[in-house]
């Protein structure tokens, strides 16, 4: 399992990168963390005549505390948004949710960027972007674009990205006040790709919900919202009989693919319960920021 | 066939070769400089068997290109300790028994190394969480799990 053989670029620069894009035509693929392009290219599922290394572009990794919002560059490692002060105390759904993804060594390359651009159906940070109206930050050779993350995941694999365009950031507004936040996961390893996975966030306001977000990994050909169930949880208290109905609401929203792992029945009712344990968590927590 | 030209050290040697862009990181180490100690498992990133580290940080190296490591430092397996004179870790997995075949004990050592840098490990939980990334078909994990245990009661009794 040896890749085939590709030329290699090195771009100095985002500019470069998205020309070098362009001049290929389609033939070339953005080498970012790799940690999932290169699996890919040593099945040779992938054979792309050139490879554009984004690596040594400088100034594409970082995590800055913007006003209301958190910018976090597209070479960003899952290892810093793990361990980043600022991700911890703005938006700490992102840091408990980064322990989840895949291993030490898979996190210390790969990037949110290459995750968001790849958009695996299981992968938790497409869910962590929908669930916390990122807008992605796109550069392509006709300049920059912006696009909301609940337009941007098409399919499996599949996100609205021109063939010449990259993302060079991603904006996250932070928690407001007064919201709790929840995340869940079952997978069949520690690290693996999630079978599913729920986050939610509740933030109060005279002691009931006044924003409800509910986001879904693994349930579908790609992460999602749970409108129904949201819109289920505004002005209401959290009270037992509601979180079922919310899970009643999320279990006739999805429909899961069945694989080796889980079949569909399986993961409708695993995602029922992880939604039911995260909007949980968000109350508890939700509570504890206002008192 | 194109290649580059590339500098990087590894173990503290600085190498200069000429490398195909599809070379495999884990490959230019065994094949291209003779160091047969990364083992390489599933070549997609799922065994751990070829975990190294670069610049520090610990990564699979088939998952990586050596020309990526243009510039970069390496360490690998053979940067820990000799046979006849093993640094802690492998101290501590040869005390407990950690091996049996071996073939995953260099990915093993190399992402516990980096583990112990990142994280307190506090309890059995923790590490066996951060080593599940490394699949060992031999013995079960417990005495991997227990070595690397005395490991880090080991450096916190050494730390000042």
């Amino acid at each position: 399992m040896k890749p085939a053989a590709f030329d290699y670029v090195v771009a100095e620069s985002v500019d470069a990168a998205v020309a070098a894009l362009a001049a290929a035509d389609g033939e070339a693929k953005i080498l970012a963390g790799g940690q999932s392009l290169v699996p890919m290219l040593n099945f040779r599922l992938l054979r792309p005549a050139i490879l554009i290394d984004i690596n040594r572009i400088p100034d594409l990794a970082f995590i800055e505390d913007r006003a209301d919002e958190i910018a976090i560059g597209a070479l960003t490692r899952h290892y810093r948004l793990e361990t980043s002060p600022v991700i911890a105390v703005h938006l700490p759904v992102v840091a408990d949710a980064m322990r989840h993804v895949a291993h030490l060594a898979i996190r210390n390359r790969g990037t949110i960027g290459g995750s968001l651009s790849h958009a695996d159906p299981a992968a938790e940070l497409p869910m962590l972007a929908l669930l916390l109206d990122a807008t992605l930050h796109a550069v392509s050779p006709a300049g920059p674009r912006t696009i909301a993350a609940r337009d941007f995941f098409l399919g499996p694999l599949t996100v609205d990205l021109a063939g010449d365009e990259m993302v060079t950031r991603i904006t996250m507004p932070k928690l407001p006040p007064a919201t709790g936040w929840g995340f869940a996961e079952v997978a069949r390893r520690s690290g693996d790709f999630a079978l599913a996975a729920a986050a939610a966030t509740l933030t109060l306001g005279n002691r009931t919900i006044a924003e409800a977000r509910i986001a879904m990994t693994g349930i579908d050909e790609t992460a999602k919202r749970a409108s129904e169930a949201e819109a289920l949880l505004m002005g209401q208290t959290l009270t037992p009989d509601l979180i079922d109905a919310a899970i009643a609401a999320v279990r006739a929203a999805v429909n899961p693919p069945t694989d080796l792992h889980a079949s569909s029945d399986y993961r409708r009712h695993l995602i029922g319960v992880l939604v039911g344990r995260s909007l949980a968590d968000a109350w508890r927590r939700a509570g504890a920021e206002q008192s | 066939m194109s290649t580059r030209a590339i500098k990087v050290a590894v173990n503290g040697v600085t190498y200069e070769r000429s490398v195909e862009p599809r070379l495999l990181l884990a490959d230019f180490l065994r094949h291209t400089l003779g160091l047969t100690g990364t083992h390489v498992g599933c070549e997609h990133g799922v065994c751990g068997a070829c975990t190294v580290l670069v610049d520090g940080d610990s990564v699979r190296s088939c998952l990586l290109f050596a020309v990526q490591t243009d510039g970069a430092r390496v360490e690998t397996v053979e940067s820990l300790g000799t046979i006849g004179d093993m640094n802690a870790l492998q101290q501590a997995f040869h005390e407990h028994h950690a091996l049996q075949c071996g073939f995953c004990t260099p990915g093993m050592l190399m992402t516990a190394t980096d583990l112990m840098r990142k994280y307190p490990l506090a309890s059995d939980e923790d590490i066996r969480e951060g080593l599940s990334g490394n699949l060992c078909r031999c013995t079960g994990y417990e005495h991997i799990v227990r070595a690397v245990r005395a490991a880090v009661a080991r450096a916190k009794d050494a730390a000042p």
